[in-house]
């Protein structure tokens, strides 16, 4: 079964008239890296947001199955802890709140939610331990509140030891690779490689093929005006490189 | 581990003797409603006390004859009829719900939440008092043990208690009812009560002092550091205090005391108006830390049964170099008119206000501090962390001035106010008055509303609406959560959560 199937998605911002997404399909499948990359205002984010159940969106047509259910249908948490994980492209500071009790108190909910044991203090620190020393996270750096005063860098890997430790199905990044200079990228994208398993499968969402030499995909789609208007294997993304997205513009156009 | 477990079922027993402690002798007894002298008399007669006593309640009664209920606070409620209100009043008298089915099921889900068992639910909602059986019993609900299990839980109380005296009187502190006092340490009394908070000083406090029930006495002998916390949970006194409560603490050249007063657990209670009285008094050195948590009732849904709360609470920095701090956390109550303040008089003394005050659904509070800078060198700092749900109305009124000899005088205040939701309001109302031009106040203020992106942000980690308004709230307070002694704070987060449900969605 596939864990994400999107089907004719059409997608407008709430209240107002003009379609963002004009019709998506695509598949999913676990254990595979799909890459959706486009110009500025193609509609990216914006599939990043349906996908996680942010507000603000009117879904106008279409279905979206996550590993066979509903995925529309649920709220935002119920979707993360079943397995639904967004990297923010500006991940949000919470003044006053430790980045561990964050931590902590995010897997304790999704396992309370799936109804297994909340983990032990012990066990925590120690799961958090091993993640945060693949990202080069310090552990003073979990002491300070959630996103406040990190750098551009430090918000980007801890969104990844978010996901490493929550453990995600569907790992959902959004422009990940912003803001990063080229070590900050190494780092993040050899955690997100850590995570690539048969089981999991994640969508990166992106401007530019950089981040693509280190998180190297199965499958590309090129998104303009709202619709995929082309997939391909890898070397697509090379492609792209060469003669940017104007080809694919106007093809949509 | 044991320890921490006899220690959380002697917290919750205590919680129950609170309201149903009253001996049998004063169960039966019950002032006829209304207020003139013959009941200040009558309150005097049963708490059999000597004729000083006696003289000043009167005096603040005939004070009180000439006194009008201040109405400058952002509250409204009905007019109180004080003649139909019993001054002298046993629980017993009073009627209440017959089994758990007739309680407010949200009181109950309350309880639930904080982890209180049935049979301890059925003791705080009033179904049942301490020597009854348990309705629950024949039920066969399965619940937190047999009764033989809070009556050992009293026992052992009791043992902690007298384990705790003999400790206090190796260190010479006196920790009793004010009533005990009254009696056994009369010179105390008779020099230290009503010296900060004078008999005349306010509507509330004047009636007070003319009817005050009971409440704490401490005494820190000079150069002691008190060996424990002193908690309301383990006061000696097995007396109810009652709705005027009178607390007066003295803490004597170069001492230290930690006083801790409430309970995370809510209450309910007869008796809808509260007017307790606070005095602290440090001499030189010496240094007092007086933490609240309050959760009384705050009525229903609309606002209805809730407790009115009118407190005065005031410290005198008395000698020099002395300290007073303040920490509370307000939750409850369908009305709170409250300002714990310090007269920092003598020179280099130090004042400390740090404050939670959580509204939700129709409660009203009017809540802050006043730092009186008498003395030279003196500082206080004020944090107050506001926080505005539901219905509710929040402010925050703050007095800092500084005389004409009080000489580098310095304050710094910060006063933030968090909106959830937009029915909700958030007052501050700061008066800052420098007659020596060498004070330095800052204030800084702020209101923020819990942002969309925040708690997409969190629910989108897995926490649910209520989760996420709760560890925005308890990052939003932290700075004053960290002041509350440790076996607070875990509470006081899992309060917090609990006070703020259904205001959010």
């Amino acid at each position: 079964m596939s864990i994400l199937e999107i089907k004719n998605l059409h997608v407008k911002i709430e209240g107002e008239d003009t379609e963002i997404l004009r019709g998506i399909d695509l598949t999913v499948n676990p254990g595979e890296v799909h890459a959706i990359m486009g110009p500025n205002g193609s509609g990216k984010s914006t599939l990043s947001y349906v996908l996680s159940g942010k507000d603000d969106y009117e879904i106008t047509e279409g279905s979206v199955t996550y590993k066979g259910d509903d995925l529309l249908e649920m709220e935002v948490d119920e979707r993360a802890s079943a397995g639904v994980f967004l990297a923010f492209q500006y991940p949000i500071e919470i003044p006053g709140v430790p980045t561990m009790t964050f931590l902590r108190t995010a897997l304790n909910a999704q396992r309370k939610a799936r109804g297994e044991e909340e983990l032990t203090t012990p066990a925590f620190m120690k799961v958090v331990r091993e993640k945060s020393q693949m990202l080069k996270i310090r552990q003073e750096m979990l002491k300070r509140p959630v996103n406040v005063g990190f750098s551009g860098g430090e918000k980007k890997r801890a969104e990844i030891l978010q996901m490493a430790v929550l453990e995600p199905s569907l790992c959902v990044l959004d422009e990940t690779d912003s803001g990063l200079d080229i070590d900050a990228l190494k780092i993040v994208a050899e955690g997100v490689n850590a995570l690539r398993s048969p089981e999991r499968a994640m969508v990166v969402i992106t401007h530019y093929q950089r981040l693509l030499n280190y998180i190297v995909p199965d499958h590309v789609h090129v998104l303009s005006q709202g619709r995929i208007v082309k997939s391909g294997g890898k070397e697509l993304a090379l492609e792209l490189e060469e003669s940017g997205y104007e080809n694919f513009t106007e093809q949509a156009a | 581990m044991a320890d921490l477990e006899t220690v959380e079922r002697v917290k919750e027993i205590d919680v129950d003797k609170y309201k149903y402690g009253f001996k049998t002798e004063i169960e039966s007894e019950l002032a006829p409603k209304g207020l003139s002298e013959d009941i200040v008399r009558y309150i005097s007669a049963k708490k059999d006390e000597p004729e000083w006593m006696l003289e000043w309640r009167l005096a603040a009664y005939r004070r009180w004859l000439t006194m009008e209920e201040p109405d400058w606070a952002r509250v409204d409620y009905p007019k109180i009829d004080f003649q139909d209100l019993h001054f002298y009043a046993a629980p017993k008298t009073t009627e209440g719900p017959k089994s758990l089915d007739e309680v407010d099921p949200v009181l109950l889900e309350t309880y639930a939440k904080l982890g209180i068992p049935l049979k301890e639910q059925e003791l705080l909602a009033g179904v049942r008092k301490h020597d009854e059986p348990s309705q629950l019993d024949d039920a066969g609900v399965p619940s937190y043990g047999s009764g033989k299990v809070a009556i050992d839980a009293v026992f052992d109380s009791v043992s902690v208690v007298t384990t705790f005296k003999e400790e206090l009187a190796k260190a010479g502190v006196i920790f009793c009812s004010i009533s005990e006092a009254v009696k056994e340490h009369p010179e105390l009394v008779k020099k230290y009560l009503g010296s900060v908070v004078p008999q005349s000083d306010n509507y509330y406090a004047t009636l007070n002092s003319a009817v005050f029930s009971d409440g704490s006495f401490v005494y820190i002998p000079k150069g002691t550091r008190c060996p424990m916390e002193l908690s309301t949970y383990f006061r000696i006194n097995e007396e109810n205090t009652g709705q005027f409560e009178r607390t007066l603490i003295i803490a004597d050249e170069g001492s230290y005391v930690s006083y801790l007063e409430g309970c995370t657990a809510p209450m309910r209670d007869e008796n809808q108006l509260h007017a307790a009285v606070v005095e602290l008094v440090t001499l030189d050195d010496a240094e007092i830390k007086y933490s609240t948590v309050q959760n009384w009732y705050p009525g229903d849904a609309d606002g209805k049964g809730g407790i009115y709360n009118f407190v005065t609470k005031r410290g005198d920095c008395r000698g020099k170099n002395s300290k007073i701090s303040w920490t509370q956390v307000e939750t409850g109550s369908a009305i709170t008119w409250k300002y714990p303040s310090c007269i920092l008089r003598g020179d280099n003394s130090q004042g400390e206000f740090y404050s939670i005050a959580i509204s939700n659904g129709r409660q009203q509070v009017d809540s802050g501090t006043k730092m009186i800078h008498l003395g030279k060198n003196t500082s206080s700092r004020i944090i107050s962390k506001g926080i505005s749900a539901g219905k509710s109305s929040n402010t925050y009124r703050g007095l800092v001035s500084a005389h004409r000899k009080a000489s580098n005088a310095r304050n710094f205040t910060q006063c933030d106010s968090l909106l959830i939701g937009d029915q909700c309001g958030a007052h501050t109302v700061p008066y800052i008055e420098a007659k020596n031009s060498t004070a330095t106040f800052e204030h800084e203020a702020t209101t923020s509303k819990i942002s969309d992106d925040q708690m997409f942000y969190a629910q989108q980690r897995g926490l649910n609406e209520e989760e996420a308004v709760a560890l925005i709230v308890n990052g939003f307070v932290r700075d004053v959560l960290q002041q509350l002694p440790m076996e607070f704070m875990a509470e006081t987060q899992k309060l917090i959560g609990i006070s703020l449900e259904g205001s959010v969605g």
